[in-house]
């Protein structure tokens, strides 16, 4: 699949996951079909999209923003959206003046039912270790500067609460139908690293 | 514990970059690794507290420079090894030497699904009512435990505003060690950031943390 230098230099981590997984089926711990399932479900059903899914029913649906404002696990496990990392959520609304920020400084907590699995710079020191100190340089990072005198609240997933930004819905998109509004919801707006897509 | 793990507020590892349209999996034994790690839940042979505490006791410099799922596959190698199921010459063999142990379940690739769908609760019933509501000020409270926390170090010895009642969940520090789920009630707690990291922080800027009444101190 690699190239041969490429290959040499992950020998060992490769060869260390297939000895394991061949000992943990031989001795019946696993079963790979159901190792190759889980990864299929993330590959191919959960994902960002079900974020979108949630943050454009938000915009278009008051009594349903109220409900995710109040009760973020219930509004969200009614769309079909309940899972593994998503048993207790939260939601935190953006607003002028006011942004969100999510991350996880002691390990990788993320909400994998709305989000996937997080990405590496999700998971990686730079990020985890400066978005509590220094949001603005983490936004940076991204490309992002907020206007000024927006307050940032960055929230430390240091529980099983896990957090889905309400990015700010985008200017143009009146009378726009949720479908059409979930195309606008970004990965990282529902993160805070980024806002929601402009229509064009 | 005061490991690799704890984060926050560090300096000097650069900006974050960001891969467009990146996989999930970078390796095809990322994916193995992941998908190994969630079925191995359902053998019952640890709890949430302690796979992670597994990971962030890895000594400091292996858990910066290594990738998150090497630190998976290390984190969960050490966990089986400690409970007799399997043994590092098997690893380094790829064969069965030693008999298994007995566990709970074998994740059958039809209970996928299910397994997936429920995940793994933590919120538990209560006896008692909470002892602080939202407004009251709390001082976090000033601790370097050895074994598992959630309290991070910046966020030790810290004033700060209750924000919400979440819940009454599994207390992490007490599960991580094998002594009980003790559930306690979860509370958001709001800091302002000049409070965590003084005159640099943006006025006006917070950060909140999840933190557990055995972590809180009402303030005077």
């Amino acid at each position: 699949m690699h190239d041969h230098a490429d290959h040499s230099h992950m020998s060992d981590i490769e060869a260390r996951v297939r000895a394991l997984e061949t000992v943990l089926t031989e001795k019946g711990y696993i079963d790979p079909a159901a190792v190759d399932a889980i990864i299929q479900t993330y590959e191919t059903e959960i994902g960002p999209r079900n974020g979108a899914h949630v943050v454009a029913k938000a915009w278009s649906d008051p009594t349903f923003r109220d409900w995710l404002a109040e009760d973020a696990t219930a509004a969200i496990h009614s769309l079909g959206y309940a899972s593994r990392q998503g048993e207790h959520m939260q939601a935190v609304f953006n607003a002028p003046g006011q942004h969100h920020l999510v991350v996880c400084t002691l390990c990788s907590c993320y909400p994998w039912s709305v989000l996937g699995l997080p990405p590496v710079w999700y998971k990686s020191p730079p990020f985890r270790s400066r978005a509590v100190i220094d949001p603005r340089g983490v936004l940076a990072d991204f490309g992002l500067t907020l206007p000024q005198g927006t307050a940032i609240t960055v929230h430390d997933s240091t529980a099983e609460m896990r957090y889905l930004v309400i990015p700010e819905r985008p200017a143009g998109t009146d009378g726009w139908s949720e479908d059409q509004l979930a195309t606008l919801v970004n990965r990282d707006s529902m993160i805070g690293t980024a806002l929601a897509d402009k229509p064009v | 514990m005061n490991g690799g793990a704890d984060l926050g507020g560090m300096m000097g590892f650069g900006p974050v970059v960001s891969e467009p349209d990146e996989p999930n999996f970078h390796a095809e034994w990322e994916a193995r690794v992941m998908g190994m790690v969630v079925a191995l839940g359902a053998a019952g042979q640890w709890n949430l507290d302690q796979s992670r505490f597994a990971r962030e006791s890895l000594p400091p410099a292996d858990y910066l420079s290594n990738s998150y799922y090497e630190i998976w596959l290390k984190a969960a190698t050490k966990l089986m090894v400690e409970r007799g199921m399997l043994t590092e010459a098997e690893l380094s063999e790829g064969r069965v030497i030693t008999d298994p142990i007995a566990v709970k379940r074998t994740l059958s690739p039809t209970d996928v699904p299910a397994a997936l769908a429920k995940g793994g609760p933590v919120d538990r019933p209560a006896q008692m009512q909470p002892a602080f509501s939202p407004g009251d000020s709390v001082r976090t409270i000033n601790i370097h435990p050895e074994s598992h926390t959630r309290l991070p170090r910046y966020a030790r010895d810290k004033v700060g505003v209750i924000d919400r009642v979440h819940g009454h969940h599994v207390f992490p520090d007490t599960n991580a060690r094998g002594e009980g789920e003790q559930p306690t009630w979860l509370y958001k707690v709001s800091f302002t950031a000049q409070a965590l990291w003084g005159d640099r922080a943006a006025p006006g800027d917070t950060v909140t943390l999840d933190l557990w009444e055995p972590y809180l101190r009402p303030t005077p």
